[in-house]
């Protein structure tokens, strides 16, 4: 359980986190989104105590970070998977941090076999491609089978084959009970893994709430239908107050109106339907939307708190 | 507050039980792989070794040569000291670049990030990185400035003034040049003796071994002090290159900048500069020591302070900004 609370940072003029208030629980993977720049390293690095907030508290189940006995058995996080010496081995770098929290030296080798950097792991951390590099990064955060786990933009440069393995890395650990923190500046890259969405903006909270009140939330779904009968489809959906356009292949697009309801008024009509479908507006535009409203309009919370205190 | 249960599918075993907390032994033995798995602190130290010792057996190997030309240079010679200086005035540079390095590396790799997540407790990794680097420096320096001293004196034994750690040595305080149909000539210059004049000593100091293994373990602890030096200004600007030159303006720049003072200041300043130690611990013949000066402990006391108000302002930074 991480907990945020008020959190402000400033960076000399320039305020890169506004009062900031969310909590992350246990079980399932929220994602953290936002634009570049929008204050989620940031958020992380306050989490972690490696910033100090100016304002607010952040705690890790209860406790300052630095509070915390063993911190690699609680959190494993990865910021900055180049945030290495590139000079040292990869079996040495993940020694020196397992010793910090007197973690046994098994554990090297076992992480090394579970990230499938086994054969690299006495080759110095320099050569290795980025994948390589999240891929260490992981293993480090996993040598303290820790609690709770937190990635900052996990995917940024890896081939699609990395990317499907963090995903499943990330859903596997949220389902041992973890708690898993991740954030993106994509939505599309959250869409098929995160449970839950914490949507921020110039700093502040835009959203927090579950993946499914998101997609529910989105504004701009439509109804695509298809019909040899157009105009007169198109007369009797404006009629009932529908808004609708054509699309290019010459489907019909309507607004403001159910698929339901679309279809009852053609069959009230007799118009013949060759197709009627719900069309969401995808994720990532109603995303950009969100976070673009923001920076205009200041930020009001437009979804509110869905959080379900759960344990915790 | 309760916990979360997690069960473990993804990893094969099981951790022990977890009592206490992650404290400065694991601090510890964490910054020594640090330092041990990079290959920069062994071609480093490689460069002290080659450095102190090689070019110290150059120069000393070069002195007994010049006996055999002009015995007089004998008079007032430190043997000690000429061994020894290749290591506290040059190697005491490789020290500051390693130690320096000890810290900056970790902020040029952004490795600090990883360190102190890991390590929350920042006042826990500062002490390692200074214990662990410390130690290793005190180790090597003490290595280093006994093999300089033992190869030095090896070298120069046919002169019969080289230094002993067993014995004492008796060394000629002044030296004439007679030459035949003319008077006493005075010391000599630099050059070879003319032919047929011969040197004729006067006046006679004794050295003894507690002196000689004072300036050898003295130069070990001076480049020990000047390691913490160099890593306390590593931590305050967190920048190699700049840390590396603030040292080499510390130990070098500033020390010949301060000999254009006038000399009725510049002694009283001089005392108080952080390299004035060396040129007090390396000296064994006593008539020669700078009267200017403290004598060693004073004087080491001077680098040490310095060295801990470094450390310390450093310490205090690293604990105090964001990483």
């Amino acid at each position: 359980m991480i907990e945020v609370r008020g959190l402000t940072k400033r960076y000399g003029d320039k305020t890169a986190v506004d009062g900031l208030t969310f909590g992350i629980e246990p079980g399932k993977v929220t994602g953290f989104l936002g634009p570049n720049g929008a204050g989620k390293t940031t958020t992380m690095r306050c989490i972690l105590g490696l910033d100090y907030p100016d304002a607010g508290t952040v705690t890790v189940d209860g406790r300052n970070y630095r509070d915390l006995g063993y911190p690699m058995r609680e959190m494993g996080a990865l910021l900055d998977a180049k945030a290495v010496h590139g000079g040292r081995s990869a079996y040495n770098h993940l020694l020196c941090l397992a010793q910090t929290n007197n973690l046994p030296k098994r554990r090297v080798g076992e992480v090394l076999e579970l990230v499938g950097l086994a054969e690299v792991a006495k080759k110095r951390s320099k050569g290795f491609s980025l994948g390589m590099s999240q891929r260490l990064g992981i293993a480090a955060t996993l040598l303290g089978d820790p609690k709770m786990l937190m990635f900052d933009e996990p995917v940024n440069g890896l081939d699609p084959e990395g990317i499907l393995w963090i995903r499943n890395l990330m859903k596997a650990l949220a389902a041992e009970g973890r708690t898993v923190f991740v954030s993106s500046h994509l939505m599309s890259e959250m869409e098929s893994t995160a449970d839950h969405l914490i949507v921020i903006g110039r700093g502040k909270l835009i959203a927090d709430c579950s993946m499914a009140d998101f997609i529910a939330r989105s504004s701009g779904a439509s109804v695509r239908v298809r019909t040899p009968m157009a105009d007169d489809l198109i007369k009797a959906l404006t009629a009932q107050g529908a808004i609708t356009a054509i699309d290019d292949d010459g489907a019909v697009e309507v607004r403001g109106m159910t698929a339901e309801a679309v279809g009852d008024i053609a069959f009230e009509q007799a118009i013949r339907l060759h197709e009627l479908t719900m069309v969401h507006a995808s994720l990532e535009e109603a995303f950009m939307e969100l976070t673009a409203s923001s920076v205009e309009y200041h930020a009001g919370v437009p979804m509110a708190a869905t959080a379900s205190g759960s344990g915790g | 507050m309760t916990t979360t249960a997690t069960r473990n599918t993804l990893l094969p075993s099981v951790l022990p039980p977890a009592t206490g907390r992650a404290g400065l032994r694991g601090a510890i033995a964490s910054e020594f792989t640090k330092i041990r798995s990079v290959r920069s602190t062994y071609w480093t130290l490689a460069a002290l070794l080659v450095v102190s010792i090689g070019i110290g057996a150059a120069i000393t190997g070069g002195t007994a040569a010049s006996f055999s030309h002009n015995p007089a240079n004998k008079a007032a010679f430190d043997a000690t000291q000429i061994s020894l200086i290749a290591f506290f005035e040059i190697g005491q540079l490789i020290i500051a670049v390693i130690a320096a390095m000890a810290i900056t590396s970790e902020y040029s790799t952004g490795m600090i990030r990883t360190s102190l997540t890991a390590q929350p407790r920042r006042g826990t990794v500062y002490a390692a990185k200074a214990i662990v680097l410390t130690s290793l420096t005190l180790i090597v320096s003490l290595i280093t400035s006994f093999v300089a001293f033992f190869v030095g004196q090896a070298l120069m034994s046919s002169t019969g003034v080289s230094a002993s750690l067993f014995h004492s040595v008796t060394v000629p305080l002044n030296a004439n040049v007679t030459c035949p149909g003319q008077g006493p000539q005075g010391p000599n210059g630099g050059g070879g003796l003319p032919p047929g004049c011969k040197a004729v000593f006067s006046g006679s100091y004794v050295i003894h071994p507690s002196t000689v293994l004072l300036a050898v373990i003295g130069c070990a602890l001076f480049v020990t002090l000047v390691a913490v030096l160099a890593f306390g200004i590593g931590a305050l600007v967190r920048h190699t290159a700049a840390a590396i030159a603030i040292a080499i303006a510390a130990l070098f720049i500033i020390p010949v900048l301060e000999q254009a003072l006038p000399n009725d200041w510049r002694w009283d300043i001089m005392r108080f500069l952080p390299d004035a130690a060396n040129q007090v611990v390396s000296v064994t013949f006593g008539p020669s020591a700078n009267p200017h000066l403290w004598s060693a402990w004073p004087q080491l006391g001077v680098t040490a302070l310095w060295a801990a108000a470094l450390l310390a302002a450093g310490g205090y930074l690293f604990r105090k900004r964001d990483a």
